[in-house]
């Protein structure tokens, strides 16, 4: 075998190699989707999205409730979060030295990687417990809790990939500081800060266990966030964990809408993501 | 926002006539540095009105950092600070009292690499600055966009889509769009720095015809790597090295018969 061979197969190898982790590596996403689609899709109906549970033993119904909940926190979440995550990744951005953002930026750091779990024992502790009733709000809380510093760090890095000389165009122009920073800074890394924001919303859309200690979970059809709330995946928690073979069902196809209202977010965060590179390019 | 009266459009006058003994803008002892770096020493200079006025030297020279002292830009760079003066029609622009957002209004900059805002139209681009003064209305935001897109030389090329990205424009429109938004604030003087350092021989060419063009409106002052672009364009040149100014005359002069032995070494090419 001459050197050139020896290369050629050399590269197949390893060729082979790496499409079999990219095989392994998607495996796991492709038997979840087949599962839910198999167990799942069979439930799934109109009335599934608009009707409301119905007692163990009969069938029918939906988990329009949970539907609800979940918009209505993750609402909310939003609207506490997002500001205060993209506001906390502005001032990041531009006091890159100051001892505050050093604070903030491992703050945001260790927040990230806390489980969520500890984030929801901790709503509980400070609104639920001291409320003395479990609700939305404290649901929507806890979920913003996650969300800041996964905008803030998102929005930190975002508005560090804006070029420098951007920024002295703005201020040469006669632009004061902030007015450089929210029309310039700001609108040039707004696509990559809506990406980031989206895939938040998606992640802690998915969130169970925070809500477990704080939303709680109900059978009505609730939209004032003082009330406890049920929500989907606190949905499928429930279903999956009963006794009847119906809920399990139900339980396989509530888990499929939480998964292609994730997989909404996820599309609209790439869309965004190739304009931003369109516009840029 | 004291300045604004100062600064409305119909007040500047573009190539009014001055006294032929008062500079459009000078420097007095002007000291730059950065925290304890001296990067500029003690550099006294006139720019006449209505002339092209070359900087240039070798790199790390300080003719940048210089040319960045007269709109203020200096001081945003971390650890920026000036001693001495520099004066705008006599006025000190270092003065406690003045605004430097004004200031820049009335000494428009043009950097080395295009910065066309890519979240904003070629019209948003050039009306950019328009926009920060006051409430400027509609049609006379138009108009002033395409004078200083036409004095920009560029009008002809992207009339059709005013309202288009600006990232598509190659390199060359870039810096010429980048020209037409620091001229349509209506300054007195603009600063160019190495404007043409990135673009290709004919854009260059057109964007030094620009400049020849303009010193009939504006006082230009340019920093320069290439000693022809000075030869070519410039009424005046000033030899800046190791952050002194070493010689300053007509550029005639500068490039034919310089007093100063390092101001011949560089252009003759010996070092730089």
């Amino acid at each position: 075998m001459n050197r050139t061979q020896a290369r050629r197969v050399k590269s197949q190898v390893m060729t082979g190699a790496v499409m079999a982790c990219v095989v392994l590596a998607v495996l796991p996403l492709v038997l979840i989707l087949g599962t839910l689609i198999v167990r799942g899709a069979s439930s799934l109906s109109v009335d599934f999205f608009t009707k409301m549970p119905v007692p163990a033993g009969e069938t029918g119904g939906g988990v329009l409730n949970a539907i609800v909940g979940t918009l209505l926190m993750v609402g909310t979440a939003s609207l506490i979060g997002v500001p205060l995550g993209i506001g906390a990744g502005i001032y990041a951005a531009e006091y890159p030295g100051s001892r505050l953002t050093w604070v903030v930026r491992f703050v945001a750091d260790v927040l990230n990687g806390t489980p969520s779990i500890v984030i929801g024992v901790f709503a509980w502790t400070w609104i639920v417990a001291s409320q003395k009733h479990f609700s939305g709000f404290a649901g929507a809380a806890a979920l913003a809790i996650l969300m800041v510093p996964m905008v803030m760090r998102t929005t930190e890095e975002m508005i560090k990939l804006v070029p420098h000389s951007l920024r002295e165009a703005a201020l040469a122009l006669g632009y004061s500081r902030w007015r450089t920073t929210l029309q310039v800074v700001l609108m040039t890394g707004l696509p990559g800060i809506v990406t980031g924001t989206l895939l938040a919303i998606a992640r802690v859309a998915g969130e169970t266990a925070p809500l477990l200690f704080t939303a709680l979970g109900s059978q009505y059809l609730v939209t004032r966030l003082a009330e406890p709330m049920s929500a989907l995946p606190l949905t499928v928690f429930g279903y999956a964990t009963g006794p009847y073979e119906e809920w399990h069902r139900y339980a396989w196809a509530a888990a499929l809408v939480l998964i292609l209202l994730v997989f909404v977010l996820n599309i609209a965060a790439r869309a965004m993501a190739g304009r931003a590179r369109a516009a840029n390019g | 926002m004291v300045d604004v009266m100062r600064d409305l459009p119909q007040a500047v006058v573009p190539g009014a006539a001055t006294p032929a003994a008062l500079p459009r803008m000078a420097t007095d002892k002007l000291s730059a540095m950065y925290g304890k770096f001296t990067a500029v020493k003690g550099v006294s200079l006139d720019f006449a009105a209505n002339q092209v006025h070359a900087l240039i030297g070798p790199s790390g020279c300080g003719k940048s950092t210089f040319l960045r002292t007269l709109n203020r830009m200096h001081e945003i760079t971390e650890g920026g600070w000036v001693t001495g003066r520099v004066l705008l029609d006599g006025e000190d622009i270092y003065a406690p009292r003045v605004s430097a957002m004004a200031l820049r209004r009335r000494v428009g900059m043009v950097f080395q690499r295009a910065t066309v805002f890519p979240t904003m139209s070629i019209f948003g681009n050039v009306a950019a600055g328009l926009k920060v003064e006051r409430r400027t209305d509609r049609g006379t935001l138009a108009e002033r966009v395409e004078q200083a897109l036409r004095q920009a030389a560029l009008w002809d090329e992207v009339k059709d889509r005013l309202h288009k990205s600006a990232t598509a424009l190659s390199g060359g429109q870039q810096q010429r769009l980048c020209i037409a938004r620091a001229l349509a604030p209506a300054p007195e003087v603009v600063l160019l720095d190495e404007p043409t350092s990135a673009l290709d021989p004919m854009a260059t060419q057109r964007i030094e015809e620009l400049a020849y063009q303009l010193k009939r409106d504006y006082t230009i002052i340019i920093v320069t790597h290439n000693m022809q672009q000075a030869a070519r364009i410039s009424d005046t040149t000033s030899f800046f090295y190791m952050g002194t100014m070493v010689e300053t005359g007509p550029t005639r002069q500068i490039f034919t018969a310089p007093a100063d032995p390092q101001t011949e070494a560089y252009i003759t090419g010996r070092f730089g």
